[in-house]
């Protein structure tokens, strides 16, 4: 962690007293421990590459050089998903994880999913090791993609009872459970027996947060769950997870590309690039420490306002600092 | 925490647990089934027309002769029901990864034994019910007589082989698993080579020598033989069953092989991020 850019990193907003840790003894006294610790996870991926790919990735001058067949057969490069990443979150909050497209986020979400096995490195969630405690792991977590995959001919019924069967929900509490929760992000009610294949992206990206939610998942992992959403529909459901971190006490992991939202739920960002983590602090944090760097330490600062997607840009693409050269 | 995970994995709750996640995917299943029930009809009538069919020509060479009618018909019956478990076990990879909901299953907190048997009961009762709905059909296109036959032998036989075909289906349900269209492409090839040295239509005597060792060590072949040996011969329940137990033996042994190998490439699949879908 130490790598890792940023001053605010202990000013996390703690998480309200829950009903549910003071219901459940182990889950209080499972407060003590961080929620989620990811300890130098390093992932790779190996692509299979075209030989036209090939001979402009190597040139001309080095694809003379080699054989026939290494010439024109394709090859297996090597792709770093993810390098020696570390954080931890906290019992009840809320972490951000933004980066730009194919900087690892997903795979993390993977990892932390038990979809993945990490190269090196070790997850534990509640202290439960994600590759050894596979099963435990399961029933404490869920996730919403930003694809809802769904079994589309089924209806929102048939696709949630199905998902509360396999983690362990009573059926004949199924429905009553799906429809309040459905209700809160203002879903069409009316439209619950209808099969998937005829809502929009909208409604059955709803639908996957009420499949995620009916299993009252201790950590919840949301991989851009409002991508897709109008702005009405985005709004109720950051409300309703908000109530949900509230109400259940449960730790979020979130990714997203919308800035706003980051700033608006997150108790603390971390910013992904090309695998790495390259910055993790409060939201606040992180703009005074790019505010610094574009401000170069003088004292009469010209910039004095700074918004969460300039730190993105700033700290990915360095544009913001560009435009700010110029 | 120690309390935790004893309440998790008490014998008890897990067991529960895990039937009831057994049940969900057959009723995933059969809401599938009536879902897709226009293409359940199409397969339906494709199995019927493709039944009439190779009986036709039962009729045509054997000039009328009934037995060879109903040595080819009870061939296209049982390849119907077996090819079928096969085919459910082994695709329902793909058709998950098709679906987009691998991950799902996958990320769920229950065995995968449970989640391959959950399947299978499903596969079973599917394929028990086209099948007898063909042979239905079939008995009234060809005018059969089924006098004198030992049906309950034949379904005997016929429930002992659902225990080499779950084994023979969970190798191949590996292969989506590390790849997902080639994968699903191999499962199909399979599954010819298995019509092909099983002696479906034709006795496995009939097969080129090189082949007919595969043919002997085939459970399809030695399903067939008892069904077609119950059927036309009506030979007593009991004298089938030291066949069927030859095949609940060799379910024993392709099971936990099948298993094994779909274990080791469900890791395989997850080291190399083989469940996604896309992103």
């Amino acid at each position: 962690m130490s790598a890792l850019r940023g001053r605010g990193g202990t000013a996390v907003v703690e998480a309200p007293t829950c009903r549910r840790s003071e219901q459940n003894p182990i889950i209080a006294r499972e407060r003590k421990m961080h929620a989620i610790e990811v300890s130098g996870i390093s992932k790779e991926f190996f692509k299979w590459e075209s030989a036209n790919k090939k001979k402009d990735v190597n040139g001309e001058a080095d694809g003379a050089r080699k054989s026939w067949f290494a010439r024109k057969l394709p090859h297996r490069t090597k792709v770093t998903a993810l390098e020696d990443v570390s954080f931890h979150v906290k019992p009840g909050e809320i972490f951000g994880l933004l980066g730009p497209n194919g900087s690892g986020k997903s795979t993390l979400i993977r990892i932390l999913s038990t979809l993945l096995i990490p190269d090196a490195g070790e997850v534990r969630i509640l202290g439960r090791d994600v590759v050894k405690d596979i099963y435990e792991v399961q029933r404490l977590i869920n996730r919403v993609s930003v694809d809802a995959a769904f079994f589309k001919k089924l209806s929102a019924h048939e696709n949630l009872i199905y998902a509360a069967r396999l983690y362990g929900v009573p059926s004949n509490k199924v429905q009553a459970l799906a429809k309040e929760i459905l209700g809160k992000i203002a879903f069409d009610l009316d439209r619950y027996l209808d099969p998937l294949e005829d809502f929009s992206r909208g409604m059955q990206q709803k639908v996957a947060i009420a499949r995620a939610l009916l299993t009252s998942p201790i950590v919840l992992l949301l991989d851009e769950p409002t991508t897709g959403l109008d702005p009405k529909s985005k709004r109720e459901v950051q409300a309703f997870l908000l109530d949900v971190r509230k109400e259940n006490d449960a730790t979020i992991i979130l990714t997203t590309h919308d800035m706003d939202e980051a700033d608006r739920l997150c108790d603390r960002i971390g910013i992904i690039d090309k695998g790495k983590i390259i910055a993790l602090d409060t939201s606040e944090g992180l703009k005074s420490m790019v505010l610094d760097d574009l401000n170069g330490g003088a004292k009469d600062k010209k910039i004095t306002d700074i918004t969460l997607e300039d730190v993105f840009l700033h700290l990915t693409g360095g544009i913001l600092k560009n435009e700010e050269a110029e | 925490m120690k309390s935790m995970n004893t309440a998790i994995n008490s014998v008890p709750v897990r067991l529960l647990s895990e039937l009831k996640a057994g049940y969900a995917f057959l009723e995933r299943n059969v809401n599938l089934t009536r879902r897709y029930i226009g293409w359940e009809i199409c397969f339906l009538v494709y199995s019927m027309v493709s039944a009439f069919s190779i009986g036709l020509i039962g009729k045509t060479m054997g000039a009328g002769d009934e037995q060879a009618v109903l040595y080819l018909i009870i061939g296209a019956l049982m390849w119907n029901f077996l090819a079928n478990i096969f085919n459910e076990i082994a695709h329902t990879i793909s058709w998950e990864r098709w679906e987009g909901t691998l991950e799902y299953t996958f990320m769920a907190p229950v065995h995968r034994l449970t989640h391959l048997m959950g399947v299978t009961w499903f596969a079973i009762l599917y394929g028990l019910v086209r099948t007898l709905l063909v042979l239905f059909a079939a008995t009234w296109f060809f005018g059969l007589n089924l006098e004198g036959a030992n049906i309950p032998g034949a379904l005997v036989v016929l429930a002992c082989a659902c225990f080499p075909m779950l084994g023979l289906g969970l190798v191949v349900a590996v292969l989506p698993l590390m790849s997902a269209e080639k994968g699903s492409q191999a499962a199909h090839i399979i599954l010819g080579l298995i019509l092909l040295i099983s002696g479906v239509y034709y006795p496995i005597s009939a097969l080129p020598a090189w082949l007919q060792p595969f043919g002997y060590i085939s459970p399809v072949t030695y399903t067939l033989n008892g069904v077609r040996s119950a059927l036309l011969e009506g030979t007593p329940t009991v004298q089938l069953l030291s066949l069927s137990g030859a095949l609940v033996l060799s379910g024993l042994v392709l099971i936990p092989v099948g298993y094994f190998i779909f274990l080791q490439g469900e890791k395989y699949a997850k080291r190399h991020g083989l469940l996604k879908r896309s992103g």
